[in-house]
């Protein structure tokens, strides 16, 4: 009994770690991408720097990365994980796939989130004299604070779904042990406990990130 | 400092946002410009506070032309014009204090410095003690004083009010400008206040710009504009703003001679005002005056009292009642015949 607490917890820790890193690594990946999506937008959208060119380029790849089914995104991407991690079996190899799964929607996520900020703020912002970077970083990152941290619950969440879905191709984690302890050897208590915590990590998620959300509002 | 437009204008497809204005706006006043929503304020504010750049023409801060400054050049320009607006546009992410503070820091003036600094600002603008609020817990008034305090942190010499006063009640409408009046004079700013509202003009501005269309249809003294106005926006406004409008006209049950009737605007200034030019003209000239609606306003110091009448009597009469009344210093307009 104790052997499969063990790797019942083993597998939390693992689910844990993966969905930390590429939370961490989208949102690096992602953050750029989304400010330079919502900067670029036509002005009449809240566009510092309009560029229809760029903007529409941006969007393709974003589109298009987003409507690829994850399975299929992180097969093609196991050459990048060897390349990066050496190997692309494991937790390690799986958070290459995850991060850049989860770029693009963090990537709409933030600039949704930017583009809620009242354009007149960010007009006597310009008036003032700031500078493009100046809005960004002490102008539209902070009035959109709220919503950038629920699209960041959001990610995570998402995040925690794909890295469960990882496990069916040797990603480890939560979602390898209900595969293969749960399906294929038919431990319908396993595959049980697995379920119940991921379901109780989003849970988790959801109500730290609604807190500080609602704290962030509140203060204003 | 000295604003001189040349020509200005800007175009959106085809429509001519600003059709040509020219403008000189002197140092160390308030100046009006005033207009109906879609005659081109909005446009002329974003193309003279440099957030814009017009498609012709020159835009002239004390003989040094901006409209054509390079980009780093540009944000220098812009952090040395203050500039507050209809919905304050204050960043809800800071509390009253940093809202004020983020001009001082975006330029790299040390902390310390920051803090004395928004410390008076918080004085000059009647908030003191006031500085920890978060913007949501001021009234509409104390969010506009915050942004008049955000505009000055800088020391500029030019003060942009695009509709500051737009969305205040009349009270605090009141407050806000003796603020500004009271600042200007402090500061020797030269404030250009861009409004819908001649009561703004009147109880504000030295000089006025009377904008329609794209262009400027009148120029010059409020005092001048008010007691003898030439374009017909600016009788529309100054019929607004003593209260006579078509609906009282309509309701005039008491007027029974309808075929033969004309309806004249007088307007008084000054000294007339105190005297009975009605009674005198009628006894002299023989025409009564039926008055049906009129108010006396305060601009700047002089009185200008607005009514409208309709005189009866011949037409030979009626003739020489308007001369009379033209060399009495009341101005005459005729409406337009029914």
């Amino acid at each position: 009994m104790s052997k499969i607490w063990v790797l019942v917890f083993d597998a939390t820790l693992q689910t844990l770690s993966m969905v930390s890193f590429s939370t961490l690594f989208s949102l690096i990946l992602g953050l750029p991408l989304g400010i330079l999506l919502s900067a670029t937008s036509s002005e009449e959208q809240g566009g510092i720097i309009p560029h229809p060119m760029l903007n529409n380029i941006l969007g393709r790849i974003v589109n298009v990365l987003r409507s690829f089914p994850f399975i299929i995104l992180m097969i093609l991407l196991f050459p990048l994980s060897r390349l990066l991690i050496g190997t692309s079996i494991g937790t390690t190899a799986t958070i290459v796939p995850l991060s850049i799964a989860a770029a693009p929607f963090v990537a709409r996520v933030i600039e949704t989130a930017l583009k809620e900020v009242d354009p007149g703020v960010v007009q006597a912002a310009r008036a003032m004299g700031s500078t493009n970077f100046q809005i960004v970083r002490k102008v539209l990152i902070p009035e959109a604070l709220p919503s950038l941290v629920s699209g960041v619950t959001l990610t995570i969440i998402n995040l925690i779904g794909y890295s469960a879905m990882a496990g069916a191709i040797g990603g480890g984690g939560l979602g390898d042990l209900a595969i293969r302890y749960g399906y294929q050897r038919f431990r319908g208590d396993i595959m049980f406990v697995a379920v119940v915590i991921i379901l109780v990590l989003v849970e988790i998620v959801q109500v730290i990130g609604n807190k500080i959300s609602a704290k962030l509002i509140a203060r204003r | 400092m000295q604003i001189m437009l040349k020509n200005l204008k800007r175009t959106y497809g085809t429509l001519h946002a600003v059709n040509g204005i020219s403008l000189s706006i002197p140092s160390n006043t308030i100046y009006g410009i005033i207009g109906k929503s879609g005659a081109g304020k909005s446009t002329l504010v974003r193309l003279i506070s440099l957030l814009e750049r017009p498609d012709a023409g020159e835009v002239y801060f004390d003989d040094k032309r901006v409209d054509d400054l390079k980009k780093d050049a540009l944000i220098q320009r812009r952090r040395r014009i203050g500039m507050i607006f209809q919905n304050f546009n204050l960043f809800s992410s800071r509390n009253a204090e940093q809202n004020i503070a983020y001009p001082l820091e975006i330029t790299g003036v040390p902390k310390q410095e920051i803090k004395q600094k928004v410390e008076r600002l918080l004085a000059l603008v009647g908030l003191e003690g006031r500085g920890k609020a978060p913007i949501s817990t001021l009234s509409g008034g104390q969010k506009q004083r915050v942004a008049i305090a955000r505009a000055l942190a800088c020391d500029p010499d030019i003060l942009f009010c695009d509709e500051a006063t737009s969305a205040l009640d009349p009270q605090t409408t009141h407050s806000i400008l003796a603020l500004l009046k009271e600042i200007q004079r402090k500061m020797s700013l030269t404030v250009v206040m861009i409004t819908h509202q001649m009561e703004v003009v009147r109880d504000a501005c030295d000089q006025v710009a009377v904008l329609d269309d794209g262009v400027v249809v009148e120029q010059g003294l409020v005092t001048d504009i008010f007691a003898n106005p030439s374009s017909e926006v600016t009788k529309e406004f100054l019929t607004h703003l003593v209260g006579i409008d078509e609906a009282s006209l309509a309701d005039d049950h008491m007027v029974h001679w309808s075929k033969k009737r004309g309806a004249y605007t007088l307007r008084f200034r000054g000294g007339t005002t105190d005297q009975p030019i009605l009674s005198k003209i009628s006894r002299q000239v023989g025409v009564d005056f039926n008055i049906r609606a009129g108010g006396v306003q305060k601009v700047g110091d002089i009185e200008i009292g607005t009514m409208l009448v309709d005189i009866s009597g011949s037409d030979e009469e009626k003739k020489r009642a308007i001369e009379a009344l033209r060399q009495m210093g009341v101005v005459v307009e005729e409406e337009a015949a029914e």
